[in-house]
């Protein structure tokens, strides 16, 4: 027995949990646009990731149900499910979970040790090793062509199977970033663009209500204490500040900065996928930096490279750094005197 | 209002104060053995100055003052002295150390006591009274207050009353009950000191006392400063940041920037020991917890923690004693430990009250820590540093600015103890320091061996040269030649010392494998336990020797 010994009731799992419950506002409006499919699309990543979790915690001997449930496996599950397209057939999902747990996470040591966000690397296998499957988004109920059933969309998830009446083209469609970014090339302005139905006021029709509900999510886990506020206000800020760069320059061929806030994996990149503890830096400085980073590359990526989105990019390239970020955002020790920015020699 | 200027972080444990509150203090009863040790506070032990079988009086010195940073140990009740020995002592060794025991007889006859104005006298000399009082700091660190005292044109004397850890109320009481008395005694603090202002710092949760305190202030000058109830505001140098805006830098004394500071405790001691004569041999004590009648009590320095809290009646399933608070308290092995001056809080434990914390995770990162950090330290790294056994980079991260409050452990999702692994690293870091000059004095010595043998053999080569010199009956040898050869000898013995010492490069620690690094962590605590433990018993021996030949 050793002092202290009275300690706050908050454990790992609690902080998990929140994170999970943060995102069912966003979760619930996917389902209203989109369907139940992506229902299943996460609860097939959450038992893939469970029990990979489980076989590799019992090769380590490590205790099953105190690390199981910590649901760390899930969080990662469930980010790795909302990235992806729901009407990806079943084995993506569990290639890219399993790439996931047992690569991104385990290989590194476990819980705490990855380097990489792991849902982040399950993406970017997955977007670099089946770029076709990942780039087949579901249209909105109120856009597809044809509607296809709860029953039918599993068809096709689990058979590959299409309705006789209908092909996969008739219920999917490229996002709007996608869209805009393939349109851009064909010497269309953002005007003419945006002017087709698949966008609304802010992003796309649909997807502009997730994005919404994602900031909504992210604000409640910030007035939780879960999160700090520093990485999603650097990353929204230098994102809307680049886009706003570019849009005040030739808003002919640049979308505005708030279509870029409120398109793609913005908002889950900020607020669910950046803030990962064990993957960003852990001083307030650092965590500033950080979140700019991520906004800056992904704008970047987003708008000249040649992928439709570049949140996870980004993610994984300033993830990278963050070892660095923290050995030179060291804040001053009280009673030693220093700058606010304090770099440590080694 | 005082402009507050709040350090970093901090904690709202629950409080758990109300409970000992409720009565006011009462005395504890005198009970059958008074074992008091004579190292109760900072700095060298009080050298014994009764027999056994000597009669004491109440308040008689039994221990004097050894050394400047050290102070008097008197008897705190009338009796028979019945041994020095070693005894249990509250230190987290659990070793025992020289103690008086006395068997009081019962008649609590005073020594003359005598009120000293000090107003009249020289402030040393006023200090070397305070020192043969026994007054030190009842905060709980027990530095002598003679010392702390030494500093003229003070800009701000700081009295800390902000009493911030759980279950212990017995400056709260003392303030309620004795407002007074304990201004008077800040009255000669600010006297001897010069102090330009004077603020006693209370926390919010402490209204009565905060009232009483401002009574008692009335036309004083001191000022009654209520800060915000967080732990630890009653943390020195964090209450110092939050009264003045100063920061005591890192390894420095608050006199460097214009301020001391003093419990409020201690200030009553200094009015008892000035204005009546009377020693430190008594204190005001919390008894809380698992107890059916929790409440403060004045007791004597000496009284067995064991006999004490039968007075407040722990519950059946008690298991075991707490000194101190339950933030940075001393689990008590022995029940048979004295109350000392340090003791402010005695807990009664149960496995109810005080559950073992949950197995550790790893950890994650997520900073709750270093938010929590009153040093505006990072916990986390720190904890990586010192799980590695990266004891450089855990310097370079100022390990030693850490308090060990225990805000980092009391957040942590993770139950990660990392006070522990501070502890740890700090005793780690002590030993190999010993171990470094300890190994740099071996190299010194063999050094200058080789360098005297060396010598040696040149003064005798020397000698045989001069010698056939003579034989060979040259009778103008070149003595001049002869010097220079044996300095020639001597240095080059001087420099192949010189480069040796310059091969020699610093251990340096090892990586290991993260596997077996709770094996490993446990074996290193034991030693480190054992290192101490020895370190202890030689320090009691040389003590002992001391003794026998005083």
């Amino acid at each position: 027995m050793n002092s202290p010994l009275v300690a706050e009731k908050t454990a790992v799992n609690f902080i998990m949990l929140k994170v999970l419950a943060a995102l069912l506002p966003a979760i619930a409006a996917y389902v209203y646009f989109f369907g139940p499919a992506i229902l299943v699309s996460i609860a097939l990543a959450s038992v893939t990731a469970l029990a990979s979790e489980a076989a590799v915690l019992h090769l380590r001997h490590y205790p099953l149900r105190v690390y199981l449930t910590d649901g760390s496996a899930l969080v990662t599950a469930w980010l790795l499910a909302l990235s992806i397209p729901p009407l990806a057939p079943w084995w993506l999902i569990v290639v890219g979970t399993l790439f996931a747990i047992l690569v991104a996470k385990h290989l590194y040591g476990g819980l705490g040790n990855n380097l990489f966000n792991p849902a982040m690397v399950g993406f970017a296998a997955l977007m670099i090793s089946f770029p076709s499957h990942m780039t087949h988004w579901t249209a909105p109920d109120v856009l597809a062509h044809s509607h296809w059933s709860f029953a039918q969309q599993m068809d096709f998830m689990f058979g590959g199977i299409s309705p006789a009446d209908s092909k996969l083209d008739a219920v999917t469609m490229a996002t709007p970033l996608d869209t805009l970014k393939t349109q851009l090339h064909l010497e269309r302005t953002v005007a003419e663009i945006q002017s087709s139905p698949i966008f609304s006021t802010l992003s796309g029709k649909g997807t502009e209500i997730i994005a919404l509900l994602y900031l909504l999510g992210g604000l409640f886990l910030w007035q939780q204490r879960i999160i700090s506020w520093h990485i999603p206000a650097s990353f929204l800020a230098a994102m809307f500040g680049l886009a706003g760069l570019f849009y005040l320059y030739d808003p002919v061929h640049y979308a505005s900065p708030l279509f870029h806030l409120f398109a793609g994996g913005t908002m889950l990149g900020a607020f669910f996928i950046a803030t990962d503890y064990v993957t960003s830096p852990t001083t307030p400085l650092g965590k500033l930096i950080f979140g700019a980073g991520i906004g800056v590359c992904a704008y970047v990526i987003r708008v000249l490279g040649g992928y439709p989105d570049g949140i996870a990019f980004a993610v994984l390239f300033l993830n990278s750094a963050v070892p660095l970020i923290d050995a030179y955002t060291q804040p001053r020790v009280f009673g030693h005197a220093g700058k606010w920015f304090n770099g440590r020699k080694e | 209002m005082r402009t507050l200027h709040p350090f970093h972080g901090g904690i709202h444990p629950p409080e758990h104060k109300s409970q000992s509150t409720r009565q006011g203090i009462a005395a504890a009863p005198l009970p059958a053995r008074l074992v008091v040790p004579l190292r109760q506070h900072n700095g060298n032990p009080a050298r014994p100055v009764v027999a056994v079988g000597d009669h004491v009086l109440k308040g008689q010195m039994i221990g004097a003052p050894e050394g400047f940073i050290s102070a008097a140990v008197h008897a705190p009740a009338s009796g028979r002295v019945m041994a020095i020995e070693m005894q249990p002592i509250p230190h987290p060794s659990g070793l025992p150390d020289v103690s008086v025991v006395l068997e009081p007889d019962g008649e609590e006859r005073w020594i003359e006591r005598q009120a000293i104005d000090y107003r009249a006298i020289d402030p040393a000399d006023l200090r070397n009274r305070l020192r043969d009082a026994g007054v030190v700091g009842l905060g709980g660190a027990v530095f002598p207050s003679h010392i702390k005292l030494d500093a003229s044109g003070l800009e701000t004397l700081v009295i800390n009353a902000a009493e911030c850890e759980p279950y212990i109320t017995c400056d709260d009481m003392l303030m309620r009950e004795r407002a007074a008395e304990v201004v008077q005694g800040i009255a000669i603090m600010q006297h001897v000191m010069a102090a330009r202002e004077v603020l006693i710092g209370i926390e919010d949760n402490k209204p009565e006392a905060i009232s009483a305190m401002q009574a008692a202030c009335q036309g004083s000058g001191f000022e009654v400063v209520t800060v915000p109830t967080l732990y630890p505001s009653g943390s020195a140098k964090q209450l110092i940041k939050l009264l003045t805006g100063k920061e005591v830098p890192s390894g420095a004394l608050a006199p460097q920037v214009g301020v001391q500071c003093f419990n409020v405790a201690t200030a009553y001691t200094i009015h008892r020991a000035v204005n009546h004569g009377e020693p430190v041999i008594s204190r005001i004590v919390t008894l809380t917890g698992n107890m059916e009648e929790p409440r403060n009590y004045e007791v004597l320095i000496g009284t067995p923690v064991g006999e004490l809290v039968k007075v407040a009646k722990p519950r059946a399933d008690t298991s075991g004693y707490l000194m101190g608070g339950p933030m940075m308290g001393l689990p008590l092995t022995d029940p048979g430990v004295p109350v000392v001056k340090a003791t402010n809080c005695i807990i009664a434990t149960s496995a109810e009250l005080f559950p073992p914390p949950p197995r550790a995770m790893p950890c994650i990162r997520c900073t709750r820590c270093a938010q929590a950090c009153p040093a505006d330290l990072q916990p986390q790294e720190l904890f990586w540093f010192a799980k590695a056994k990266n004891f450089a980079k855990a310097q370079e991260y100022q390990l030693f600015d850490c308090i060990e409050c225990g805000c980092c452990n009391y957040v942590c999702p993770s139950h990660i103890p990392l006070v522990q692994f501070y502890r740890f690293a700090k005793s780690e870091i002590h030993a190999q320091e010993r171990d470094r000059k300890a190994s740099e004095r071996a190299r010194e010595r063999h050094e200058f061996r080789e360098f005297r043998l060396e010598r040696e053999k040149q003064e005798k080569a020397a000698k045989h040269a001069a010698k056939a010199a003579q034989a060979a009956a040259s009778p103008d040898g070149g003595s001049g030649d002869e010097a220079a050869a044996k300095k020639a000898a001597i240095q080059a013995a001087i420099d192949r010392a010189k480069a040796k010492k310059a091969a020699v490069t610093p251990q340096n620690v090892d990586d290991l494998p993260p596997e077996a690094q709770a094996k490993i962590d446990e074996i290193e605590e034991r030693r480190t336990h054992a290192r101490e433990s020895a370190g202890q018993a030689a320090a009691v021996q040389k003590s002992d020797e001391g003794q026998g030949a005083s």
